[in-house]
């Protein structure tokens, strides 16, 4: 049976963050894991969040290239 | 949680009603309120009765039907004033999502979490999280109701939200749990309503708005918008907040509280104006307008609060 609704996992927000939805650890760029509680989390992609690997809503304050 | 100590005669009635009604259904017709304050302070307490309630108020007065009509009054009293204040126009359905995005990137209303990171002593800082844990102690609350409201994508998207909202299946991170440690380690009450005698009715105002949202069906969009508005404008300023708090050495749980909704709350602007709002709307057309007007009031309220907690500071905003 096919889903009704579009509902995928990773989702890109146009200037903001990659939600990526039921996953249970993250590693960031330095290779520290971080686990995650969430049902959803916000992977930063400006590379600008003062929490990274998470998202903190800096690109909304930084220029848009 | 005990009744509030009434501001005027409508609040006076209110109290005395509900600590005996339906018994004191013979009290008649309710005065009309003599200010503001005293309005705010009667819809608030009778907003409470359908949360977590008073120890000192009837189990019987959430329905009884003299209550219903006063809280009926408030609340269209209140709606017209809000509706009065939205000039706004009404978005088409798939805008919705970028229509809350510039409403919220126009909005100039003071920055409290601006003046706490730099400014704000500490005094000045608890009596902010004084007038917060009206809110914070319930937080998320009203924005349950909405749940069985809503069409299919809207309601599993608000609930994907809420779960995080209420921490996730663990109640030690239930975000008003963490509030209310924040609160102690601060040395505050943690008390559910313990501070509403010292609410400015600015604050009740913001709290009223979004209980009648969550309260009534009709207003399902109106919920959401203030809800996705709330929720847009949250991340940054928290950051700001848990800088503030350092600053005055008030780091421990209250910052750790704040420090949850930088990135809880990056994650929960989206699912607000995309999945909730976005497919609200596009679900049920007519619901565009009340989702802007709800989002509205949610950065309107908070902007008097604002004005209000800086000019008791003594602050230009």
């Amino acid at each position: 049976m096919s889903d009704d609704f579009d509902h995928p996992d990773v989702v890109l927000q146009p200037h903001g963050p990659m939600l990526v939805r039921g996953v249970t650890s993250v590693r960031d760029a330095d290779g520290t894991v971080h686990a995650v509680e969430r049902p959803v989390v916000a992977l930063c992609r400006c590379d600008k969040s003062s929490r990274l690997p998470w998202c903190d809503g800096t690109h909304k304050v930084i220029p848009r290239q | 949680m005990r009744m509030p100590k009434p501001r005027g005669v409508l609040s006076e009635w209110v109290v005395g009603h509900l600590a005996d009604a339906p018994a004191g259904a013979a009290a008649g017709v309710a005065p009309a309120s003599d200010s503001w304050d005293d309005e705010a302070i009667s819809l608030w307490t009778l907003h409470e009765l359908s949360y977590r309630g008073f120890e000192d108020a009837s189990h019987d007065a959430e329905w009884d039907p003299t209550v219903l009509v006063v809280r009926h009054d408030l609340e269209s009293a209140l709606e017209d004033r809000l509706r009065s204040r939205w000039d706004g126009a009404a978005p088409a359905a798939a805008e919705v999502p970028a229509a809350l995005e510039a409403l919220v990137a126009d909005d100039d209303g003071p920055s409290l979490a601006d003046r706490v990171r730099r400014h704000a002593d500490a005094d000045q800082v608890l009596e902010l999280l004084r007038q917060r844990s009206i809110y914070h102690l319930k937080e998320s609350d009203p924005s349950a109701w909405v749940v069985p409201r809503l069409p299919v994508r809207a309601k599993a998207a608000l609930v994907e939200l809420q779960y995080d909202e209420y921490g996730d299946g663990n109640p030690n991170r239930l975000h008003a749990h963490l509030f209310a440690r924040g609160l102690e380690a601060v040395g505050l009450r943690s008390e559910y309503g313990a501070y509403v005698d010292d609410a400015l009715p600015e604050t009740l105002e913001m709290n009223n708005a979004a209980s009648m949202f969550g309260l009534q069906r009709r207003l399902r969009g109106a919920a959401m918008g203030h809800l996705a508005a709330f929720e847009m404008t949250s991340s940054l300023p928290s950051r700001k907040m848990v800088q503030g708090l350092q600053r005055l050495g008030l780091d421990g749980p209250m910052a750790a509280y704040y420090d949850e909704h930088v990135e809880a709350d990056a994650i929960h602007e989206h699912l607000a104006a995309h999945d909730i709002c976005g497919t609200l709307a596009e679900d049920e057309p007519d619901q565009a307008a009340q989702i802007l007007f709800g989002a509205f009031t949610c950065l309107d309220t908070e902007a008097r609060f604002a004005r209000a907690m800086l000019a008791a500071w003594g602050v230009d905003p």
